[in-house]
């Protein structure tokens, strides 16, 4: 049997010791799967990913990251998030490498200057995510779709072993879903990296994931993209 | 102008306070908490009152007060004991209630108060430059060693959290310095008008900017050329220094959306 990745084990959660978003939520992601994680809006699924990256702690169960008790992971420079779009610095005058570079922040040095090493591997995020033609361009004169590229490219930039991506087509049209969805399915298969991947609809991405994730306050389907139950297919529905 | 030691003094410590001032301003700015410089401003003021209270060097009370009040606000941010703007009304409007009190206590409701509160040429002496010079350089320095990791906390916070950066001291470590560059700059700007010189500069380079790197340069050459153009203003026209170097810098972000907009204008 694979090594986990991601384990949550009867996690349940509330925000401010209110009332429970998460209830007894079980899940085991192996390493290397790419699994996408869809529901309703308020249904738990950037909550799910929080607690499994120790960015909140469970009130009951435990989550797990690659063994350890997520909360204190201690190889987190492995980690690679992309946060959903309004909390993501895009107004900021930054550069595609500018952004990138911010990506090899975790990897040991805080103080100083890139090293050449951290500059080899910012240009090959770049190049990864078709950007290399708009490397030295501002952030603001991109389209949303290149915007959330660039920002894979610096989640990508660590080298991640786990890469989490948090409603990463939000605001973005057809055509550049489709573009990334067949991005995030070629990393997946060169890095061979888990790869967690939170929407609210999953249309884009369902030809390429392993697994699909149904959260509606606990996960209410957990299988193949092909066994979801019809009336399901549209996660909005998941009331129903 | 520069035959009077006074100036000489002031334009040392307003060059300082014109690259430190919009150095911290550019990550405030980024992570929208501009105003977080007003807040503090209202801390030092009580320190300031408690200075003049207790007879001490208001100097000292006000970096003291704006320290504590910087990283009061950010604390509560962080804690999400209170929203940001919540954070920073709760400490502005005891600072400026606390600095009211105890100058009035203080019985000091007079113009060396107020040159604590607008700025003036005349106040800034040979000591007060000593400590400027030393406390901005190592505010300069600072910024300089954490370019990166403040960039990567104002591009992706939740993204450099996941990935280990210590965000938290981080941010505590802008808000101290910006607490820092306050405190520094009340002579000549004003606690009143500080705030303005950590954001106007910033707000006019990001219209014309290419990059962070830029931007920032900008910044701090925008921050410069206010104050020392502001002083000079200021000496000539017999004008308030601090009001006049928030002008030139209003007047720089008036120049730079022209600019900008003419640089973007298609063909």
């Amino acid at each position: 049997m694979s090594a986990a990745a991601v384990e949550l084990e009867g996690v349940s959660f509330g925000y401010g010791g209110g009332p429970l978003v998460l209830r007894g939520v079980d899940l085991r992601v192996v390493e290397g799967e790419f699994v996408a994680i869809a529901g309703p809006n308020g249904g738990g699924k950037t909550t799910l990913i929080r607690l499994a990256l120790g960015l909140e702690r469970p009130v009951a169960g435990r989550a797990l990251l690659f063994g350890e008790p997520a909360h204190a992971f201690s190889r987190r420079r492995t980690l690679g998030y992309l946060a959903q779009r309004s909390k993501l610095g895009t107004e900021a005058p930054a550069t595609v490498r500018e952004v990138v570079a911010a990506g090899r922040m975790a990897t040991g040095r805080l103080l100083g200057r890139l090293r050449a090493g951290d500059r080899r591997m910012i240009d090959e995020a770049i190049s990864r995510v078709g950007l290399e033609g708009r490397a030295d361009s501002p952030l603001h004169t991109l389209s949303g779709g290149q915007q959330q590229r660039a920002f894979i490219a610096k989640a990508l930039a660590a080298e991640p072993s786990l890469l989490v991506l948090d409603e990463p087509t939000a605001g973005v049209d057809a055509e550049a879903q489709e573009t990334l969805a067949e991005l995030l399915a070629h990393l997946h298969e060169e890095l061979a990296a888990t790869i967690l991947y939170v929407s609210h609809e999953f249309g884009a991405v369902e030809r390429y994931v392993q697994r699909l994730l149904l959260v509606n306050g606990a996960i209410v389907f957990d299988g193949k993209p092909s066994e979801l139950p019809d009336i399901w297919h549209d996660p909005s529905h998941l009331h129903v | 102008m520069f035959e009077f030691e006074f100036m000489r003094l002031a334009f040392a410590a307003g060059a300082v306070i014109g690259l430190l001032a919009p150095a911290v301003g550019f990550f405030l700015v980024q992570r929208r908490m501009s105003l977080i410089g007003d807040g503090i401003g209202h801390v030092a003021f009580a320190g300031v009152a408690a200075g003049l209270l207790l007879g001490i060097s208001p100097l000292l009370t006000a970096l003291v007060a704006a320290v504590l009040g910087g990283v009061a606000i950010e604390w509560l941010r962080s804690q999400r004991h209170a929203a940001g703007d919540q954070a920073l009304a709760l400490v502005f409007y005891t600072g400026i209630a606390g600095g009211v009190v105890l100058v009035s206590l203080a019985g000091s409701l007079n113009v060396n108060l107020f040159q604590y509160l607008f700025g003036s040429i005349l106040t800034v002496t040979r000591e007060d430059v000593v400590v400027v010079s030393i406390l901005g350089g190592v505010g300069l320095l600072s910024i300089a060693l954490l370019y990166r990791a403040l960039c990567a906390v104002v591009l992706d916070e939740e993204g450099a959290r996941v990935a280990g950066v210590p965000v938290t001291p981080l941010n505590v470590a802008v808000a101290a310095l910006a607490a820092v560059t306050v405190a520094l700059s009340m002579r000549i700007v004003g606690v009143l008008l500080i705030a303005a010189l950590m954001v106007l500069p910033v707000s006019a380079a990001m219209r014309v900017a290419w990059s962070m790197r830029s931007a920032l340069a900008l910044s701090l050459a925008g921050g410069l050329v206010s104050v020392l153009c502001g002083l000079t203003l200021a000496y000539y026209a017999d004008l308030p220094p601090g009001g006049t170097i928030v002008l030139v810098a209003a007047a720089l972000v008036l120049a730079a959306t022209f600019g900008g907009r003419l640089r973007s204008r298609p063909g």
